[in-house]
């Protein structure tokens, strides 16, 4: 099959930016999007060109480091997937592709299809972790957990931080990202002594770079992990929460 | 946004379903204008507790349109560059992405909407108005259809505003349960169509004949 790429091509977060057509053909319909780009870039390296920067690792929709904004859509077309689980056969031959990078003004490209997500790991830093004594390992099952808290949990932690949420959002907002994150730590007992200082903190650094929600519900669709906007929900629960609990009471520190 | 929201579609509901007593004739509707003067009864000076109350939806609407300002000029300029390729929303509704339109519909309209049937001030009022005499204000208002037609306009983006609004607010105040979620939706509906549609029967039934000069079909 053969089809025609619109893709974005920019030296650096300065250069303004422009689209490139490539016209690739002789491509298998059982070959992965980046499969794709990969054919396509040995070809401008032969012709003396320079290859389009994107980003991947493990190419089976568990890391988070893809992300490509294809025809308009995060991820593509594909429901509950990452780019790299994309293949050809979702399109026709002849297509036109526009690919694009995640926009968002937290979001400044680096080169062509690349993104800088540094702002997800000052949210991760604020609060996305727990205080445990380190040592030698604790016998397994100590703490009990609820199995609906266990399953929970895991929903949110399905959380690949690709940022599609934020790329599909009207508002550039990372409340998807930043509730899942909340939420796996939030709904477990090891996650209670922080409750509360770490929805605030990382609530509050979230509001440093991005947009504000306004429950389009847009990112639960783009979304590859199909995590739920009901986190969306838990999130500024927690957060009102921790407005209004006394946490000496509550037995929470500082 | 959510508590102010609350406040001012508790107000559309009591406002729709206090403007239904036009259909009780005009001394039904006259005296419940009365009574809401006469608010507190003997307890309480005569208007103050509506003032109070006026005070109160001014704030709500204060803060509400404030809030909506600074969220919408915050999150415009959070994509400088937009998306080439069209976009298609799968998920957010034609209602949740125009809430800033609909939102400036309502204000404009609320305006002149005070002017017609509260201050009686020009250019909006009619010809006949009258203070106190709410039935017969209401006649001569809607008796001019581009005033009913700008009525039922305004009537229709609010209820999109609200339908959106309704179910936003469950979420930003984190009221998020399996059992009842898939409730907010249908009771974001419900509550745009009873209110909105109630709104709606007050210009068409004058303009159709069904309210008339001195009554219900009289
Ligand atoms: C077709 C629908 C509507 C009708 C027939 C209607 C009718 C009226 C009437 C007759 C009054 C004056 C009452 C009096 O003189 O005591 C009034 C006042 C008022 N209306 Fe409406 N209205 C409608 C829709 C709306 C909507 C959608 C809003 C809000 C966005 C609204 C907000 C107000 C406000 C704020 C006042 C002033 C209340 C006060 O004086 O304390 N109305 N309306
Ligand atoms: S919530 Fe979904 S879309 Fe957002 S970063 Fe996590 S995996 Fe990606
Ligand atoms: S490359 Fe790892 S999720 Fe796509």
């Amino acid at each position: 099959m053969k089809v025609t790429l619109k893709v974005w091509r920019q030296s650096g977060a300065e250069d303004p930016g422009r689209f490139e057509t490539h016209k690739v053909d002789e491509l298998s319909p059982d070959m992965s999007f980046l499969e794709m780009l990969d054919v396509l870039n040995d070809r401008i390296s032969v012709a003396g060109g320079e290859p389009i920067e994107f980003e991947s690792d493990c190419r089976e929709g568990i890391c988070g480091t893809c992300g490509l904004v294809i025809n308009g859509q995060p991820h593509g077309p594909e429901e509950r997937t990452a780019t790299c689980q994309l293949h050809m056969r979702k399109f026709s031959d002849g297509d036109v592709i526009t690919v694009e990078p995640w926009r968002a003004k937290a979001f400044s490209v680096i080169k062509d299809l690349i993104v800088d997500r540094s702002p997800f790991d000052s949210i991760i830093a604020a609060g996305g972790f727990i205080s445990v004594p380190t040592g030698s390992a604790s016998d397994a099952n100590l703490i009990p957990v609820p199995k609906e808290a266990a399953d929970a949990a895991m929903d949110a932690a399905a959380c690949i931080g690709c940022g599609a949420c934020v790329a599909a959002c009207p508002n550039s907002a990372a409340q998807l990202f930043t509730a899942a994150k909340v939420a796996h730590l939030n709904l477990l007992p090891q996650g209670q002594p922080e409750r509360y200082i770490r929805v605030t903190k990382m609530v509050d650094t979230m509001e440093q770079f991005f947009g504000s929600c306004t429950n389009h519900g847009e990112c639960e669709r783009a979304c590859p992990k199909a995590i739920s906007v009901d986190f969306i929900a838990m999130l500024n629960r927690d957060y009102i929460s921790s407005k209004i609990k006394n946490r000496r009471l509550a037995g929470q520190q500082r | 946004m959510a508590i102010t929201g609350i406040v001012l579609l508790g107000y559309i509901a009591t406002h729709m379903l206090g403007n239904l007593k036009v259909y009780f004739g005009p001394e039904d509707i006259n005296g419940y204008g009365e009574a809401l003067r006469d608010l507190g009864g003997h307890l309480i000076p005569r208007t103050h507790l509506l003032w109070l109350l006026r005070i109160g939806l001014t704030v709500a609407f204060v803060l509400h349109i404030h809030a909506a300002y600074s969220l919408t000029l915050l999150n415009r300029r959070q994509r400088p560059v937009a998306y080439a390729a069209r976009r298609e929303y799968l998920i957010a509704s034609y209602a949740s992405r125009t809430m800033a339109w609909t939102g400036t519909i309502v204000l404009l309209f609320l305006v002149f909407h005070l002017a017609d049937l509260t201050w009686g001030a020009e250019p909006a009022v009619s010809g006949d108005f009258e203070r106190g005499e709410i039935y017969n204000n209401m006649i001569a208002t809607f008796s001019r259809w581009p005033v009913s037609l700008l009525y039922i306009v305004a009537n229709l983006a609010l209820g999109l505003h609200v339908f959106h609004g309704v179910w936003s607010l469950f979420q930003s105040l984190g009221i998020s349960n399996p059992r009842f979620n898939k409730w907010r939706r249908h009771l974001a509906l419900g509550f745009t169509v009873v209110v909105i549609g109630g709104n709606l029967t007050f210009p068409l039934a004058v303009l159709s004949g069904i309210l008339g000069e001195s009554g219900f079909l009289a």
